[in-house]
């Protein structure tokens, strides 16, 4: 590092590009020239992800699911067209499984060769999901990677790891928190985490008197 | 969900290339089963750990893909990353980095 020292200006002539931004911007350029690519679409798809798709669509079916059912059954019979009943559906979701959790069962999802994760439901992949550590231990130590994200079953529930790929992508039907009975499905989404639709997680405790939770 | 989504991209250029791939899947360049096993074995490289599957390593089997189909091949792709270089050096700073502003740019 330099050590700049007096009272002289440090002059930026010029902008800085990383060589990975200049690779991405490569690319860019070059498919746009060539047809493939329209950069109205891109920013469109970005912003979509960025603002609107995410772990508040599954939060929605989760909840329907706790109220309803017979959406229910119709959900883990046939998730895709069930999930599609709320308007949820597209690219990355085209084929869906919903497993449920109960006392004696836990699913835990991975994608043991990539990073497939439904997208329509649950938005983009955290991080951890698509690092090599999740991908292996999932399938080989279930219940210790659940003791990292801080969940710990009892003895007798048994995990289920299911496997997503390109194909098939699964989302967890999390437990219903007790104490629960009489929650709007709003507010019962509002407890359903992206994690608890992973199985890395749980539905978040109670929060307190929700009749009366600010809009 | 009560807590605020965080962006999924931690920097723009994630964003660029995921929309890019979804933009080419729907073109019809490939399929997300071929995508999945493309980018399944680009992050297991012979004698090397698995990496993660993260949006680098899209970038990279996205380059491959582009290359083996005849889209854009290597020499093509690094003499225009050159460009955008050159292109950023040659921009003040705040100003967008636009290909024009490589000195050595022809239209």
């Amino acid at each position: 590092m330099n050590q700049h020292h007096g009272d002289h200006d440090h002059v930026h002539h010029g902008s800085e590009i990383s060589p990975v931004e200049a690779r991405v911007r490569a690319l860019e350029s070059l498919l746009t020239e060539k047809g493939y690519l329209d950069p109205a679409a891109l920013d469109a798809l970005v912003e979509l992800y960025e603002t609107e798709v995410g772990p508040h669509l599954g939060a929605r079916v989760v909840a329907r699911a706790w109220v309803d059912p017979a959406f229910r059954t119709r959900l883990l019979t046939e998730a895709t067209p069930a999930i599609a009943e709320l308007g949820i559906g597209g690219r990355g979701g085209e084929h869906m499984v919903v497993v449920e959790n109960t006392p004696e069962m836990h699913n835990l999802v991975v994608c043991t060769l990539c990073s497939c994760y439904p997208w329509p439901v649950l938005g983009l992949p955290p991080v951890w999901y698509k690092a090599p550590p999740y991908r292996a231990r999932a399938v080989i130590d279930p219940r210790g990677v659940l003791a990292e994200f801080g969940v710990t079953l009892p003895e007798t529930t048994r995990i289920t790891v299911w496997d997503s790929t390109a194909e098939t992508r699964y989302m967890v039907l999390p437990m219903r928190p007790a104490g629960t009975e009489g929650f709007s499905e709003e507010a019962l989404a509002a407890l359903v985490t992206r994690d608890s639709m992973i199985g890395t997680g749980l539905p978040r405790a109670l929060p307190v008197e929700p009749a009366e939770m600010p809009v | 969900m009560t807590d605020l989504s965080p962006s999924p991209f931690s920097a723009p250029w994630e964003a660029q290339v995921f929309a890019m791939v979804v933009s080419l899947r729907e073109a019809g360049l490939f399929t997300w089963s071929e995508w999945a096993e493309r980018l399944g074995q680009g992050i297991r490289p012979a004698g090397a750990p698995e990496r993660a599957a993260d949006y680098g390593a899209w970038l990279a089997t996205l380059e491959g893909i582009l290359a083996e189909r005849r889209v854009a091949g290597p020499e093509t792709v690094a003499a225009r990353t050159e460009a955008f270089r050159r292109a950023a050096e040659a921009t003040p700073h705040g100003e967008p980095i636009r290909l024009e502003n490589d000195p050595l740019y022809r239209p």
